[in-house]
Parts: C-alpha cells; structure tokens; sequence
C-alpha cells in the first residue's frame, strides 16, 4: 500500500527533474555559447577570425545536465535523509588518537627530506624537496600569516601580497648595496613590512569589512604600481638578479673549498641548499604558527576575536578597536615580510610579476578553503591547492587524453575560483569547521564554526 | 586651454564608462549590500561577447551598414551578459544569503577569478585586437595650431550613454520593476509582506546591472578596438570608486562618480604622469572612503545595535 502511494510521486519527482535538468542544460547552452563554442584566434595576416568548438560546447552541456539530474536523483534526497540522522559523537578511540595527530606530522614533516632521499635517490630528490616541501611551506606560511589578519582579527585584507613584496624588495636591495647577511635582514625585512602594514593600515582600518578588502586592494596595486615604475630603485619590470643566497652560519653553499660541502667532507651537490631552505622555511612556518597559537592567549589575541564577534561590544567594553586591529595588520604583515625576504633569497630574483593581486587571491583563498581561523585548515589547504598545483605539471597522461597543447596549469586559477564559490555555499567556514576556543570554564569543548561570527570588522 | 579642452572630451568618453559600470555596482550594493566584486568581470566578458558578435556579422554575415552591426552588436551584448549575471546571481549569491557578512565577497572574490580565468583558457591569453569600427573626426576648436578633435566613436558613445541612461531613469523611477526595486532597497521584509517578489526584483537588478554593463563593454571595445582577458580588474576597481565616490546605493551618483574619475584620470594622465594614473584612481578610492565615507549623494551610514 505505501509503495504503491509512494510509486507516482517518485515518477513525478524524477520528472521534475528531468525538466529541471532540460531548463538547466538550455541555460548552459546559451552560457557556454558564445565564449567556449567560437574562439577568436588570430590568423598569419594577425587578423581574428572564429574557430567554432561544438564538441567541446556540447561536451559541457551534457556534463552540466547530467550532473543537475544527479544532484536532483541522488544528492539532494540523500542530503535530506542526512539532515534527519542524529548526530554522531566521535568514537572514543578517536578522540584519544587526536592528541598524537600532530606531533606525528610535525614529525614526517620535519623528516620528508630524509624520506625523499631515501625513496627518490639523491638525483631527483632536489625537484621533490623544491616543489613540494618549500613551495608548499611559503604558502603555509603566508597563510598562517594572514589568517591572522583574516581568521582571528575578521579583517579582509586583499592586499596581503605587498607586505610580501615589501618584504622581498627589502632583502634585495639592502643585500645586494650593503652586503649585509641573510640573518640580519630577515628580522629587518619583517620590520620594515611590519611598518608599512601600520602606515597602510592606520588610514583604513576603521572603515567597514568590504570597504576594507577593496582599500587594502588598492593599497596593494599602489605599492605594485610603484614598485615597476620606480626603476631606479626596483629596476622595473625587469626586476632584480643576482640576489646573494643565505649560508649556513657564515658558510656559503657552492663548490669552493670554504663551500658547505668541502667544509663538512661531503661531495658537492645543490641537494644540501635545498635541504637547508626546506629547514628554514619550515622554521619560519613552525614559529608564524607558534606565535599566532601563543597571541590567541595573550589580552591582545582575546582582544582580535572579540572584534571580529562584535566590533559595537567590543568598543563599549572599553578596547581600543584601532590599536587593536592594527596590531593583528602589523604582525600579519611581519610575517608576510620574513616570507618574502626567504622568497628572495631562495629565487635569486624577483620582478613585480610575483606580486600581482592573483597572488594575494591565492592566499585569501588557502585561508577561506581551509576555514578563517584554523591553522590545520589552512596548512592543509595549502598542501591541497599548491601541491594539486604541482602535481597537475606533471600529469602527462591528460596530454593524451586532451591533445598536445593541453596545459592543466592553466585551469589552476579556475578551479580555485570556483572552489572559493563552491565552499562558500557548502561549507561557508571552510574544510575545518570547528574551532578550539581560546578562553573556556572548566573543560575545552570544541564548538561548531558556526557559533563564531566573522567578518563584522 | 585647447589641450584643457581636448582632455575633457576625452575624460567624459571614459567617464562614460566607468559610469554605466558603476551603476552596477551601486544597484546590487543599494538592494543587498554586496559589493559585486565580479562585476569588472562580467563588463570584460561583455567585451568578448561583443567581439564575437561583431566577428559573426561582419565576417560570416557579412552585413556592410556599420550602424546597424552596431546596434545588433549591442543587443547581442546585452542579452548574453544579462544571462550570465543572472545565472552568477542564482549560483553564487543567492545561496549565501544570509549566510555571514563576509560570505558574498569572497563568493565574489572568486567568480571573478573564474569569469577572467574562464576567458583566458577559452579565448587565450593574449590581446584581441579589431580594426576600428568607426573613422571620421572633426575639429571642433583650434587654437595655437593645436585641434581640439571629437571623434564620431566619441559621439557615438555620448549618445549611446545618454539615451541608455534616458531608459534606465525612466525604468527605476516609472514602472512597475523600479518601484519594487526602491521598495526591496529600503526593506525587503516589508516589501516582501505587501507583494513585492524580492528573489525576482534582485534577479532583475542583476540583469540590468549587466545589461548596462554589457553597454560599457560594447563601447570599450569599439573605442580602444582591443581586449583581453585581464581587462575587468583595473576597470572594474576604477567603478568601484566612482560609485563610493558618488555616494553607494545613489544612482545619479554613480554617473556623475564615473564621469569625475574619468576626468581625473585622463587629466593625471595629460598633466602629471601615464605611469601613474591607476595610482592616482586608486588614492581617490583611498581618500574618498577615509574622509568621505558617504560620498557625494549617499546617504550617511548609521551603525545600528
């Protein structure tokens, strides 16, 4: 008897969806229209003319519907017989292993080189220690950084990428016309951006969350701007070369007799510099992340949260909300300082095309991803999104798949565009949704992110 | 003074622009209080879509009347880019309704880095370039050997600015859909309680948002005959601040807004330095929003509890 009650309405709902799935690929159709079925291309004259693309139109189309009829048949009831289950406690094996989670992972990370060596040989180890451990670390870092900004004090800053530059021009330049060393300029570096994070923020800071993102947006392009029209100081597009390296105590990485290697008895190779900027960075990463764990306890970090709560409360509760939120923008951008100045010295050379605003997109959307405010969120993020990155470079079998000229690098940005969008729907307070909370009676209860209020800076 | 002269001609073409983009911008700002970030975005997308069409009629239709290339161009624009505002409405902002303050600006942030990402891998990376649609100039003042010139792509943009904003006034202040939309600005609760569709009024606001966008981006292409994907950005940032400048949420503010930092811009460009003119439209948003936070026709904002 029910099933029988139950028979037409499935038969209407599938229907429905079926429609819906219709009305749904007709507007892909007419989308996708005119910007992926032509491309204009230019021919030898260097005149455009319009390549039609059909199969790739219809190709999209068809994905787009099908996956609209699947989320209606499949997603959409499951989501609702989810939303009944009750909710599950964690299992208490569980819960006992938590505590050794991250000891555990500090401890693979801080032996990935050995592992590297150990399974890839001394030969490629180089590439895998470079593009994975480092390149992944500096973002992991500068999202650490700026989740301070973003994640504790609810500050959109757009514009986190010029304390960046700051900090890598000020390596530069004061290394390369004074000679001074890497271990005096990094603190240095980290001042000067820090510095500027105050004179930038001190105008702005009291202007509302999204009129905040857009000035700290221009204040970025401004420093950009500066920086490749200002030649004689920056060299321009041009950028600067020949940037000296960091040594280990005093003792430069190179084949000379006062080298690393002939110091210690070893054979030269480059694997040892790279080793030594895998440990610095992670160094660098470990206290930006130490730091921000030790500031959440102290008045001041107390002080960020409770701004980004309630900015009205806050204020008639006697906070300095100006000094208050300057401190979270001077300390973010000190970070962002000592992450440039190890940029710099571990590329050699810089020019403006590291800093645009894709750059400071990227490191909002580590730390948006990964959830404001949680510092495992935004280091597994990082590893996600720059380590997806690198290894879409190596996908070769997709050549085979798409044609020659396929470049899966280039689809790096879209994704991670489409994927801010699609974890602002599904999962507005990112990949880790719950929070620790920094002040607590008794016992300390993890919350829903959801009990946390963001962005009323 | 001629040179003066010839500037002003010149800062009011762009001007017109950055107007009609700004009227976008302060449309979806004054009904959801969203700053659209993407909607530099969807003008550089206009910009695309005008290019093909205009590549469709004239090397596959092969129409010779240039005025009415034109105005199909137009049309085509308009209606495309309206169906892609409206459908970044429903996909990427209708669902955080509601959701934290900061939720839409970032859902923003990254459909703007879909739309030019999107562009770049469809269409490539590099300049599109045309050749110009429209010749002929006129002199309309000399002095001292120097013409003062007005060129008919000029003229063409003046008046296509004035008749679209003509229809855009009457639509707000006389129907049906204008009323609704002042109504679900002031609040939609109450609009809602007494009739008004408020999902619909905020679709439709996003249409014309494009719709007028999609004007912008016809006339930028026509003008300077060359696009690419990156061009949404600077644009885009210079709207932005053209409608902070005239005051958020004020539509009138948003044309004269646009018209002054076109005449800042070009007037910087002429007197002081090209390397410089984004600073010079970026210092404006910077100094507007600290010293001038309502703008020149906004209403001052009131903090409530």
């Amino acid at each position: 008897m029910a099933a029988a009650d139950k028979a037409p309405a499935m038969r209407l709902s599938f229907v429905a969806a079926l429609r819906d799935a219709a009305v749904t690929a007709l507007v892909a159709f007419a989308l996708f229209l005119p910007l992926v079925g032509f491309q204009t291309v230019s021919d030898f004259r260097n005149e455009l003319v319009l390549v039609t693309h059909g199969t790739i139109l219809f190709a999209l189309v068809a994905v787009v519907a099908v996956a609209r009829l699947g989320y209606a048949l499949a997603v959409a009831p499951w989501m609702r017989r989810r939303a009944l289950r009750p909710a599950r406690t964690a299992a208490p094996w569980r819960v006992a292993m938590e505590r050794y989670v991250i000891p555990f992972v500090i401890g693979i990370v801080v032996c990935y080189p050995a592992i590297v060596i150990a399974t890839a040989g001394m030969g490629r180890a180089v590439k895998w220690i470079d593009n994975f451990g480092v390149q992944i670390l500096i973002y992991v870092m500068l999202g650490w950084g700026l989740n301070i900004v973003v994640g504790l004090a609810g500050l959109l800053d757009l514009g986190y990428v010029a304390f960046y530059a700051v900090g890598a021009y000020s390596y530069a330049l004061l290394a390369k016309t004074f000679g001074l060393s890497f271990w005096i300029l990094l603190p240095l570096a980290g001042c000067l951006a820090s510095f500027w994070g105050i004179l930038l923020g001190f105008p702005v800071l009291r202007l509302r969350g999204d009129y905040l993102a857009i000035v700290t947006l221009a204040f970025g392009e401004i420093i950009r701007i500066v920086i490749i029209n200002f030649v004689d100081l920056t060299n321009g597009y041009a950028g600067i070369g020949g940037i000296p390296r960091p040594t280990f105590f005093g003792i430069p990485f190179n084949a000379d007799d006062d080298g690393f290697a002939a110091v210690f008895g070893l054979e030269f190779s480059p694997i040892y510099r790279t080793i030594f900027l895998y440990y610095l960075i992670l160094g660098l990463a470990l206290l930006t992340c130490w730091v921000t764990v030790r500031l959440r306890r102290l008045p001041v970090g107390r002080a960020w949260e409770a701004l980004r709560e309630d900015e009205i409360a806050c204020r008639s509760l006697g906070i300095n909300t100006t000094n208050t939120k300057l401190t979270a923008f001077a300390i973010g951008a000190m970070f962002a300082g000592f992450a440039g100045s190890f940029f710099a010295a571990r590329q050699g050379f810089i020019s403006p095309e590291s800093f645009t605003f894709m750059e400071s997109a990227t490191i909002l959307s580590i730390v948006v991803l990964g959830g404001m405010g949680s510092q495992i969120g935004v280091a597994v993020a990082a590893i996600a999104m720059i380590g997806g990155t690198e290894i879409m470079r190596d996908l070769g079998f997709l050549k085979s798949v798409f044609g020659p000229t396929f470049d899966p690098t280039q689809y790096r940005m879209l994704i991670f565009g489409f994927a801010m969008v699609l974890i602002m729907i599904w999962r507005p307070r990112g990949l880790i949704s719950t929070r620790a909370p920094s002040v607590f009676l008794k016992e300390r209860k993890r919350i829903g992110a959801d009990l946390v209020g963001q962005g009323h800076g | 003074m001629a040179v003066f002269l010839q500037q002003l001609i010149n800062g009011i073409t762009l001007g017109s622009i950055y107007g009609l983009i700004a009227i976008g911008y302060t449309m979806v700002f004054g009904i959801i209080g969203m700053v659209n970030f993407a909607h530099g975005d969807v003008f550089m997308v206009s910009a695309f879509i005008a290019l093909i069409a205009f590549l469709i009629l004239t090397s596959w239709i092969g129409i010779g009347s240039i005025a009415l290339a034109l105005f199909l161009v137009l049309l085509v624009a308009m209606v495309f880019t309206s169906l892609v505002n409206w459908a970044i409405e429903r996909v990427a902002y209708r669902p955080l309704r509601g959701s934290f303050r900061l939720a839409p600006l970032i859902s923003a942030i990254g459909m703007s880095i879909f739309l030019s990402n999107f562009v770049q891998v469809t269409q490539g990376p590099r300049n599109k370039s045309i050749p110009p649609m429209l010749h002929g100039e006129y002199t309309v003042f000399s002095q001292g050997g120097y013409d003062v010139t007005l060129s008919s792509k000029q003229m063409v943009i003046w008046l296509v600015t004035a008749v679209l904003l003509a229809c855009f006034w009457y639509l707000v202040a006389k129907t049906r859909l204008g009323r609704a939309q002042r109504a679900c600005e002031q609040d939609q609760k109450m609009a809602a309680l007494v009739g008004v569709d408020v999902d619909h009024t905020i679709s439709m606001t996003f249409v014309i948002a494009a719709a007028l966008a999609a004007v912008a981006g016809t006339m930028y292409l026509m003008y300077y005959g060359v696009v690419s994907f990156s061009d949404g950005f600077v644009p885009g940032v210079k709207a932005f601040t053209a409608a902070v400048l005239g005051g958020i949420g004020s539509l009138p503010g948003a044309v004269i807004g646009g018209l002054l930092i076109g005449l800042i811009e070009t007037m910087w460009s002429a007197y002081f330095s090209t390397d410089y003119k984004d600073v010079a439209a970026f210092s404006v948003l910077a100094i507007t929003l600290i010293f001038l936070p309502q703008g020149l026709f906004g209403r001052p904002d009131v903090e409530k509890v």
